[in-house]
């Protein structure tokens, strides 16, 4: 199993007092499987995969990356295996905007010391971005910007992949085209997908789909 | 009021950036505010000093000899010349002494307070028992045991360490009896006839003598003072640039919602001129803490450089308040311009987007560099063809901008190096990201720059001073001893008992005599080894000190031979006749012109110099016990004795003291841009989570992302130091080869201190650190959620 999720109960504070966002969620995902992660605003889409991704930690339950408990990793432990096994993907995109496309692209892999060059060559290739390599993010248009964040994504070759309404950001032609895209590489490369969408047509392009409400799963 | 209301909440969620810009707009307006409280206390006590005795508005006659007897004063006033007879000195311990005779005294020269002749109340000063000065005066620790014995009397307008007596008491006083120095015009009668020969007219101006001596000290401070407000308005030009570019999608809805443009920039700019005045306010108020703290320094400096008497204490001058609200709010004005003039101008369909960061940047770093070197060049232009002071300072001026405009260009070629030479992920990504952050920092970077290279330029520059100056005094003070008697008559006396037991008895004679137009003094020298081989000549004939001791030449100081422009073997007009000039010598620390004369023909030129000051050559290891001898034997004061390194150490005393204010605005002025970059860095730091936030959930920690963000301040602030090394090394030989020339007369040599820039460079980073320590730790300390929500809106 690449991700399990346990009773994860996550809340946040307000000015009225703590806010519930997740109450006790659990879902598991396979290598090479797909799920889409559906729901209203505020339902807990995006902090249940952040959760899932090391970014921040739940109040109660229990999250598994490839068998590594999170619980148990400090801040650099959960920052290590976000660079070797997670993959992200996100609406804003956020790639960095002093390292041109090329560097872009291969940064995590590097990081992770994963850097295949055969392989970020054949994902530019894929992913029409070996005319742009030398150009930098604010050049490129939002379409190009997250085939790049796809490919950096995908470059080292993660476990798990989780991508947050990646295509919310993109008219539909150029948001099906870049999910075509990101759904083929993904199969190549045998992960697997968590995905937050808003869009029952997007989610329905994946292997499942599970529905928030109200912080928890429907 | 709604509009405001919505402007003003930009401030309430931006605390932090409304603090930086009142402290920068403060520390601006503290340290000009602070230098021209300093220079208008001067000021003041020199107007006051000139005024006294009507000098600024009644005409005098001078004798050119430099004293007149009083027979023929009184051969004058039978002959029917309206004069009355004034005799100035100085005591020695420094009280300014003005002897006047009341009966004869104009009316215009009467002082407030005074009983003068027209009340007929001024027994009791005729009989020399009485003497007026200001309370302050009278309050000094010294001057009450200076006048024991008599009565004195409070005048609030005489200045500081100035006493006003009869004639016959100031004689007494200065121990000069019968001496006039000056014949004041009575200005409602007619004169009856040319002027005598033997005195000159001088005519009724401001004698501005001590002003025109200290303006050269007063423009230098005016200089730092003016550095160190520009490098507190970029903090402001920094910090207001950032909110309006924070507050552009605001503006954009406001003119939306249907808000003239010409009413939100009116708001804007009185928001601006509110922030400024409270600002200013702050800011005058730490100024005059600033001014307090330095003044008395400042004081000690005005009097052993130029006999200045400065008082310690500060007053609240309205028109100081006035000038530094002035300048916040013409600092605030013109750093807050740019973005005023966009809000009025600001269409309603305009984009939302900061444009702090957009591609303009390169193309604004590219228009920056050109107006730089074009500043440089000019500088280059003024150097070879300008003269005078101002425009020594026009090319510190032109040289300082166009090095701080060039700085971008420079640190974004040094960085795009790094860049290429980066080896790994996380070391291209901290070249290309601090690159990146070049737009954003600029301004403070700037700042530093400035702050940096005015502290090697000056620090080269005093240390060069004092290294000149260390050498020059053990040259010229080689006798070991200098002995000062009471009378004539004691000279004579302790001469038959000294010369059998010292290798030689050196007189030093002096006479005030104008010189080039100007007051000096000119000294007369025995022909001895002591000179021939220890004087510090900078340039001279052959032979030259057998032309001085046969009375054929004359030697002149540097201030003297720059100022009058002076060639060897030109003629120097003297009393008793000119001389041609056969050497130059250097004469540090003295701004009045000076010239030597062999002692015989100083002696036929002034007949009436009395010797009562000695130099005494002795093996060193004798002084004391002849000190004491000498002492026992004649009952000697604690001052007319000085050994060679008691005057040394009292120099270097008054040199260290001279530049202890230069050193403090140094400081002052690196911690202001300590504050930019401060100032900067948190202001960015929201920003900054944009492209941070995405390293970090790639796989680093926050605490490596914030030591990686300070790493990035110490970087960029120590390439910045090392730009500023050369910019700091041009300003030094600016200040030694052009400004010192210009103000006070003497070239000194440049050396150079690596040391001093050791330290620097741990300045630097000190600033650095500071500067880039706390939005490290808010970095590292944030929440993950607050870096989340970089990448989505929901939860």
């Amino acid at each position: 199993m690449v991700l399990k999720v346990k009773n994860v109960v996550k809340s946040y504070p307000s000015a009225e007092g703590r806010v519930a966002v997740l109450e006790g969620v659990s879902l598991a995902l396979s290598a090479g499987e797909s799920l889409a992660l559906t729901g209203e605003s505020g339902s807990g889409k995006s902090t249940l995969l952040h959760l899932a991704g090391g970014l921040d930690r739940p109040d109660a339950g229990e999250i598994e990356v490839c068998g590594t408990a999170l619980s148990g990793l400090d801040d650099a432990g959960r920052a290590r295996l976000r660079r070797d096994r997670v993959g992200l993907v996100f609406q804003q995109f956020n790639l960095i905007p002093s390292l041109d496309v090329s560097t872009n692209l291969a940064f995590q892999a590097r990081l992770a010391a994963r850097h295949d060059r055969d392989w970020c060559v054949h994902l530019a290739r894929v992913l029409g971005l070996t005319g742009l390599l030398g150009r930098y993010p604010d050049q490129l248009s939002g379409g190009q910007q997250q085939r790049v964040a796809i490919g950096r994504a995908l470059a080292v070759r993660p476990s798990l992949i989780l991508a947050d309404e990646p295509t919310g950001n993109l008219d539909e032609a150029t948001g099906d085209a870049v999910m075509g895209l990101m759904l083929d590489l993904v199969a190549q490369t045998g992960a697997a997908l968590l995905m937050v969408t808003h869009s029952e047509r997007l989610a329905a392009r994946l292997d499942r789909r599970l529905r928030l409400r109200a912080g928890k799963l429907a | 009021m709604t509009v405001l209301v919505a402007l003003l909440s930009h401030w309430r969620r931006h605390p932090l950036q409304l603090a930086m810009l009142v402290i920068g707009l403060a520390v601006a307006t503290a340290l000009w505010s602070g230098v021209q409280a300093i220079n208008a206390e001067a000021r003041a006590a020199y107007a006051k000093a000139a005024a006294v005795l009507g000098q600024d508005r009644m005409d005098r006659l001078v004798p050119v000899s430099g004293v007149l007897a009083p027979a023929d004063y009184a051969g004058l006033r039978r002959g029917g010349w309206p004069v009355s007879p004034v005799l100035e000195g100085r005591t020695r311990q420094g009280l300014r002494v003005l002897g006047i005779e009341p009966l004869t005294l104009p009316r215009e020269a009467a002082i407030r307070g005074l009983p003068g002749p027209a009340e007929g109340d001024f027994q009791d000063f005729l009989t020399g028992q009485v003497v007026v000065a200001a309370p302050e005066t009278l309050d000094r620790p010294g001057v009450a045991a200076a006048l024991r014995g008599l009565e004195p009397l409070p005048a609030p307008d005489l200045p500081p360490m100035t006493v006003l007596a009869d004639i016959g008491l100031a004689e007494r006083l200065l121990e000069r009896p019968g001496e006039i120095t000056a014949l004041l015009i009575d200005p409602a009668r007619p004169l009856p006839g040319p002027i005598p020969a033997g005195l000159e007219l001088r005519t009724a101006a401001p004698d501005d003598g001590l002003a025109r001596l200290t303006d050269s000290f007063h423009l230098n401070l005016t200089a730092f003072g003016v550095l160190a407000f520009a490098v507190g308005i970029f903090i402001v030009h920094s910090a207001i640039g950032l909110a309006f570019e924070q507050r552009r999608p605001m503006l954009r809805t406001l003119r939306a919602l249907g808000v003239p443009a010409r009413a939100l920039g009116a708001l804007i700019l009185t928001e601006l001129l509110t922030l400024a005045l409270i600002a200013g306010g702050v800011g005058i108020a730490l100024g005059y803490l600033l001014a307090a703290a330095l003044l008395p320094d400042v004081a000690a400096t005005l009097g052993g450089l130029y006999g200045a008497t400065v008082p310690g204490a500060l007053a609240l001058r309205p028109g100081w308040v006035a000038g530094g609200l002035a300048m916040a709010v013409a600092g605030t004005l013109a750093a807050g311009a740019g973005g005023t003039w966009q809000t009025f101008r600001l269409p309603p369909l305009a984009t939302a987007q900061s444009q702090a960061h957009a591609g303009s940047a390169t193309a604004l770093r590219r228009a920056q560099a050109l107006a730089g070197m074009a500043l440089l060049a000019t500088a280059g232009v003024m150097l070879m063809a300008g003269q005078g002071l101002w425009a020594g300072f026009a090319v510190l001026a032109a040289l300082l901008l166009g090095a701080a405009l060039l700085l971008p260009a420079a640190l974004a070629g040094l960085l795009r190096l790094g860049v290429r030479l980066a080896r790994g992920p996380l070391a291209e990504w901290f070249w290309a990201d601090t690159r990146h952050q070049l737009p954003g920092l600029s301004l403070a970077l700037m700042a530093l720059l400035l702050a940096l290279s005015a502290n090697v330029g000056v620090g080269t520059m005093v240390a060069s001073f004092r290294a000149t100056f260390t050498g020059w005094l053990d040259q010229r003070l080689a006798s070991e001893l200098y002995l000062t008697v009471e009378t004539p008559a004691q000279a004579v006396e302790i001469r038959a008992w000294l010369e059998p037991q010292v290798d030689a008895m050196l007189p030093i004679v002096d006479a005030e005599a104008r010189l080039a137009g100007q007051p000096g003094e000119i000294y007369g020298v025995a022909d001895h080894a002591t000179y021939r081989d220890h004087w510090p000549l900078l340039t001279a004939i052959p032979e030259v000190w057998d032309q001085v001791a046969r009375g054929e030449g004359v030697l002149v100081n540097e201030q003297l031979y720059r100022r009058a422009r002076l060639a060897l073997g030109d003629p120097l007009p003297l009393p008793g006749g000119d001389l041609p000039v056969v050497g130059v010598y250097s004469d540090y620390g003295n701004p009045s012109p000076q010239a030597i004369l062999g002692l015989t023909s100083f002696q036929t030129r002034f007949p009436q110099a009395e010797t009562r000051r000695f130099a005494l050559r002795l093996p060193p290891e004798d002084v004391a016990a002849l000190s004491a001898a000498l002492r026992a034997e004649f009952g000697l004061v604690e001052t007319a004795l000085v050994d060679q390194a008691g005057l040394k150490a009292f120099s270097l005393r008054i040199f260290e003291r001279t530049f202890a204010v230069t050193g403090a605005l140094n400081t002052l002025t690196l911690g202001v841009a300590a504050i930019a970059m401060l100032a900067s860095l948190l202001t960015l730091a929201d920003q900054r989570l944009v492209q941070l936030a995405p390293v970090w959930a790639l796989g680093l920690t926050q605490a490596r992302l914030a030591r990686l963000d300070l790493g990035r301040t110490l970087l960029l602030a120590l390439m910045t130091a090392i730009l500023s090394l050369p910019l700091g090394l041009a300003l030094a030989w600016v200040l030694l080869a052009v400004v010192n020339v210009e103000a006070f007369g003497w070239r000194l040599p440049m050396q150079v201190f690596p040391v001093d820039w050791l330290w620097l460079a741990a300045a630097a980073f000190m600033a650095a650190v500071l500067a880039g320590l706390l939005p490290a730790l808010r970095l590292m300390r944030r929440q993950p959620s607050d870096l989340l929500r970089i990448f989505a809106h929901e939860r």
